[in-house]
């Protein structure tokens, strides 16, 4: 069952669940930050509209910063503007910022201790018809292998727009990762959000579960829909919300773990690195169970509707299910 | 050792580049006509941050020697007459705010910075030991009070002109300067025009870039391994007030400094040309010495000849 404790969106199963792109929650949350401290600025590289910071850009034109299609002069004026007190989030796309500027963003914010904002949207495969040059599939290895920084995927558009109102007040640099296309809604204005903690989101009505399923981002909905066949056909899982990976609620994922006994990973990324990589890093060190990645394999994406993608690269619902079979026969 | 070089220095004459004069300079300065006592006084104490570079550079047995020699003397008049800033109270909010792009040159920094009483002159033995507050490359988690960390180049003008950005729309832009200090080899980085780009689009009137026009880069001459001339255009085209100035020249680097400061419209640069490794004659204007540091012997004949040397 749905966690009742987090006031989760009820309507989640119906085929007319809410969709809302989780992008559209950070431009929100943007202007909402924007409203509340007039240091928050908004800086873009060409593409203010589809990253959804026209909202704030619109409100505040001031304080909006059009640095054209430049990534790398993006991160670094936005870091001389946090010099000053400002509170500066860059959009862009994920593969171009982070993708192309990541030394700008190690040396002039993260080395620099200058609190910035990198918000990269259309991440994921989920990009889709765009291609494999569009889809940014290595972000959150690119940022969270850095010291300083928070790294933060939220699962919808009303998490994203907690995220952005929370990353607005914090004093650390932080990666915000977005996902193009409309996503489920699983949370509601009532879900508790903080930076750090992971929330189980599904648990067994009775008893304990045999599988912990760890998800970041908008695959979220797919493993709630596997979590609640899995159920049906006798298999308990826990589905944790993993948002925050850095700093990572080690705690929380070591509750799981001892649990369950075995730990599936879930994310539009690549295996190596990602947020699964994460996890194993935690539980190898303090306590080691059998872990499935459910992640792009190694591989470059493509063009194709999200839906085909997210099946052909193994990451949609059956997937899903089948991983968490496979992790029961591999349990010690 | 200096071989066959050719030097072309273009002093400023401002008659041949006419400026963009506001009526009278709307902007606060700290800075006074240099009269010809303070002139002696600074090329002694431009003098003796190029003995403490020596030193540091020998005891340090790695690090960055031309560069820092060719921009002594322009450290100096910064630290000493141009700059608004107070050692003891380094955090000042109303300082200006100086920006080292290239930070490969942090032994001039240093010694600069601790000539003007930012840290004990002692501790320049330090440099890039383990432990130390002086890296490598300038670290603002070992010396709080820098404004940036660098050493990745291309990426401190754009820094400067975030600051310069805030200033403006903080409606600060009148009350202090933001000055960026980069080398020529690092206009090879696209990340310096986007830069130099966005300055002039925001006619970031605080803002002012001194380019340390020695020449040289790592592999040779700027001109052979990617040319930037004509340097001066370039920067006039991106919508900069652009001056030329002998690097070495204290009397005319402070009024180019003052005709920057006095730029309502746009953001200025400052091409100055300067000899690197000035002050040695063995080291000058041979690009071998951009990245490596003398050896005991060479040091001590630096040494010598800097000593040696009476204002």
């Amino acid at each position: 069952m749905l966690n009742p404790s987090l006031k989760l969106n009820p309507k989640i199963w119906g085929d007319d669940v809410e969709q809302v792109p989780i992008r559209k929650g950070f431009g929100q949350g943007l202007l909402a930050a924007g409203e509340a401290d007039e240091n928050v600025v908004g800086l873009c590289a060409d593409l203010t509209e589809s990253t959804q910071m026209h909202l704030f850009a619109d409100k505040f034109p001031n304080r909006f910063i059009q640095v054209g299609v430049a990534e790398q002069n993006l991160v670094t004026i936005a870091s001389g503007m946090a010099a000053m007190g400002k509170i500066p989030f860059c959009s862009s796309y994920a593969m171009f910022s982070p993708g192309r500027n990541w030394e700008q963003i190690k040396t002039t914010i993260t080395y620099n201790d200058r609190k910035v904002v990198i918000v990269g949207s259309h991440s994921g495969i989920s990009v889709g018809p765009d291609g494999g040059t569009h889809q940014a599939l290595e972000d959150i290895a690119l940022m969270r292998v850095m010291p300083n920084i928070d790294v933060v995927s939220p699962c919808d558009a009303i998490e994203a727009k907690k995220v952005t109102l929370a990353l607005a007040k914090t004093k650390k640099p932080a990666y915000l990762r977005l996902v193009r296309e409309k996503t489920p809604t699983i949370t509601t204005e009532e879900t508790p959000f903080e930076i750090g903690k992971a929330e189980i989101y599904w648990m067994p009505d009775v008893g304990l579960a045999q599988v912990g399923i760890i998800v970041t981002g908008g695959l979220m909905h797919r493993a709630l829909l596997a979590a609640k066949e899995l159920e049906a056909e006798g298999i308990k899982t826990k589905v944790m919300n993993l948002s925050s990976i850095k700093p990572i609620d080690s705690e929380a994922i070591i509750t799981l773990a001892k649990e369950c006994k075995s730990i599936v990973t879930v994310e539009e990324h690549q295996v190596a690195g990602g947020m699964g990589s994460a996890v194993a890093e935690v539980l190898a060190q303090k306590f080691p169970v059998p872990v499935e990645f459910i992640g792009i394999q190694d591989k470059f994406g493509q063009s194709g509707t999200p839906d085909e993608l997210v099946e052909h690269y193994d990451m949609g619902k059956n997937s899903i299910k089948e991983a968490v079979k496979k992790i029961l026969t591999r349990k010690v | 050792m200096s071989g066959n070089k050719v030097w072309n220095f273009r002093i400023c004459d401002s008659s041949k580049y006419p400026v963009l004069l506001a009526q009278g300079s709307l902007l606060k300065t700290t800075m006074s006509f240099l009269s010809e006592d303070k002139i002696k006084e600074l090329a002694k104490k431009a003098n003796d941050i190029r003995i403490s570079i020596i030193e540091m550079l020998v005891e340090a047995k790695s690090g960055h020697t031309a560069g820092p020699l060719g921009m002594a003397d322009i450290f100096t008049l910064f630290y000493f007459h141009v700059l608004k800033h107070d050692p003891k109270n380094p955090t000042w909010e109303d300082r200006d705010r100086f920006v080292l792009s290239n930070g490969h040159i942090a032994p001039v920094l240093y010694a600069t910075m601790a000539h003007a009483g930012y840290f004990p002159i002692e501790e320049l033995k330090t440099l890039r030991k383990f432990g130390t507050r002086l890296q490598g490359h300038p670290h603002r988690e070992y010396m709080p009070w820098l404004e940036n960390s660098s050493g990745p180049l291309g990426s401190g003008l754009s820094q400067a002109g975030g600051m310069a950005l805030a200033d403006k729309i903080d409606k600060k832009d009148k009350d202090r300067f933001i000055y960026c200090f980069m080398s020529d080899g690092e206009m090879d980085e696209g990340n310096t025009w986007e830069a130099i780009m966005l300055a002039g689009k925001h006619k970031l009137r605080n803002l002012i870039a001194v380019v340390d026009r020695n020449n040289i880069q790592i592999e040779g001459f700027t001109e052979d391994v990617m040319p930037l001339e004509p340097f001066h255009a370039k920067w006039k085209a991106f919508n900069w007030h652009v001056i030329e100035v002998s690097g070495h020249d204290f009397r005319a680097l402070n009024e180019v400094v003052e005709e920057a400061q006095d730029i309502f419209e746009k953001p200025t640069v400052i091409i100055a040309h300067t000899i690197p490794g000035k002050g040695v004659k063995e080291f000058e204007r041979d690009y071998k010495w951009h990245g490596k540091p003398p050896s005991k012997e060479e040091g001590e004949m630096a040494l010598k000849e800097l000593r040696n040397l009476r204002f």
